[in-house]
């Protein structure tokens, strides 16, 4: 005899869905090359367990097709993590992990349209991994704040070196950050949102 | 997060052919059906729910109860974003979804909306 409730086990996934009266979305995208901590972040800030949507891409492929002289373009799918926070009754923020190569470029032309901005995570001993993330941020005028990941023992590194080595304008925002605390991550996201208000004086 | 933070791209391949899902139909204008476009289902006239592609079923079951971004959708029902985006405009213009469509970009609106932003974050993190 099978006493499992079979409706029970049927939906392991029910959706955390959002307060009804919620009628605004925002997003901001977290950015930074990979393994340096996007989607941790993610988890500091989402409510909800983090999540992965696949998106379908086209791309070139190395070189041409010697046959038919024309370029060699194939499909794929790239995975993306994200994560949610309702920030008030009416208005809910939306962190979405974007994978910073060349590559990804289409992808990255449908997220950045009415971002808010974006949050750049770089790893202090690998800075120079980082360029090609800032040139598609600056490619796609997302306004960004630098977060400079803590990795577990590593030392505190000074900020200067960082803006130095990344050639970054003075104006923005570099702040250290332990991407596996809440509060830290938050103090980020705030340095970016203060940065994006002042273009409005 | 049973898969671990920041692996490489994921490339995977689906079964049925994309289009198959989709009926033949283009994407529609990327501005309208956005990654946080919230969306939920409202009572559908009975001829279009009863016409439902299994995939477009399973989109108005996920959302039958409250709203979810589009992205959320995609997450959940495990379709790609792009085929999401498809079902959903077709399900809007069939009456059986309600939309809330993010706000479009403007000056006064922006001001607004960061420091709502801003008050939140402060306000869930002591931040």
């Amino acid at each position: 005899m099978n006493l499992q409730p079979a409706a029970v086990s049927r939906s392991p996934h029910s959706p955390e869905y959002l307060n009804p009266d919620v009628s605004h979305s925002v997003k901001v995208l977290v950015v930074g090359h990979f393994g340096v901590g996007k989607t941790t972040y993610i988890g500091s800030i989402s409510e909800i367990e983090p999540l992965r949507t696949e998106e379908t891409i086209t791309e070139a492929s190395e070189g041409f097709d010697d046959l038919s002289g024309l370029p060699d373009k194939t499909t794929t799918t790239v995975a993306m993590d994200f994560g949610r926070r309702t920030l008030s009754n009416t208005l809910v923020l939306y962190l979405f992990g974007t994978p910073g190569q060349e590559r990804f470029k289409e992808m990255w032309e449908a997220l950045s349209r009415g971002a808010l901005g974006a949050l750049v995570i770089v790893d202090p001993s690998r800075l120079d991994q980082s360029f090609a993330v800032l040139d598609l941020v600056e490619r796609f005028g997302l306004t960004y704040a630098i977060a400079v990941n803590r990795f577990d023992g590593t030392a505190s590194y000074p900020l200067d070196e960082v803006r130095e080595a990344l050639n970054l304008p003075v104006e923005t925002p570099v702040v250290e950050c332990d991407v596996r605390d809440s509060q830290s991550s938050a103090k980020a996201l705030i340095a970016l949102v203060e940065h994006l208000m002042t273009h409005f004086g | 997060m049973s898969e671990g933070p920041d692996e490489g791209p994921e490339l995977t391949g689906s079964l049925v052919p994309l289009f198959v899902i989709t009926e033949g139909r283009a994407l529609p204008p990327d501005h309208e059906y956005d990654h946080t476009t919230l969306v939920t289902a409202q009572n559908a006239p009975a001829v279009a729910a009863r016409t439902l592609s299994p995939e477009a079923r399973k989109v108005t079951d996920l959302v039958a109860d409250g709203f979810l971004s589009l992205a959320e959708v995609s997450a959940h029902t495990r379709l790609p974003l792009g085929i999401v985006r498809i079902l959903v405009a077709q399900l809007d213009n069939d009456g059986l979804l309600l939309v809330r469509k993010p706000i479009p970009r403007a000056e006064r609106v922006d001001r607004e909306l960061l420091s709502a932003v801003l008050d939140g974050l402060r306000n869930q993190f002591g931040a």
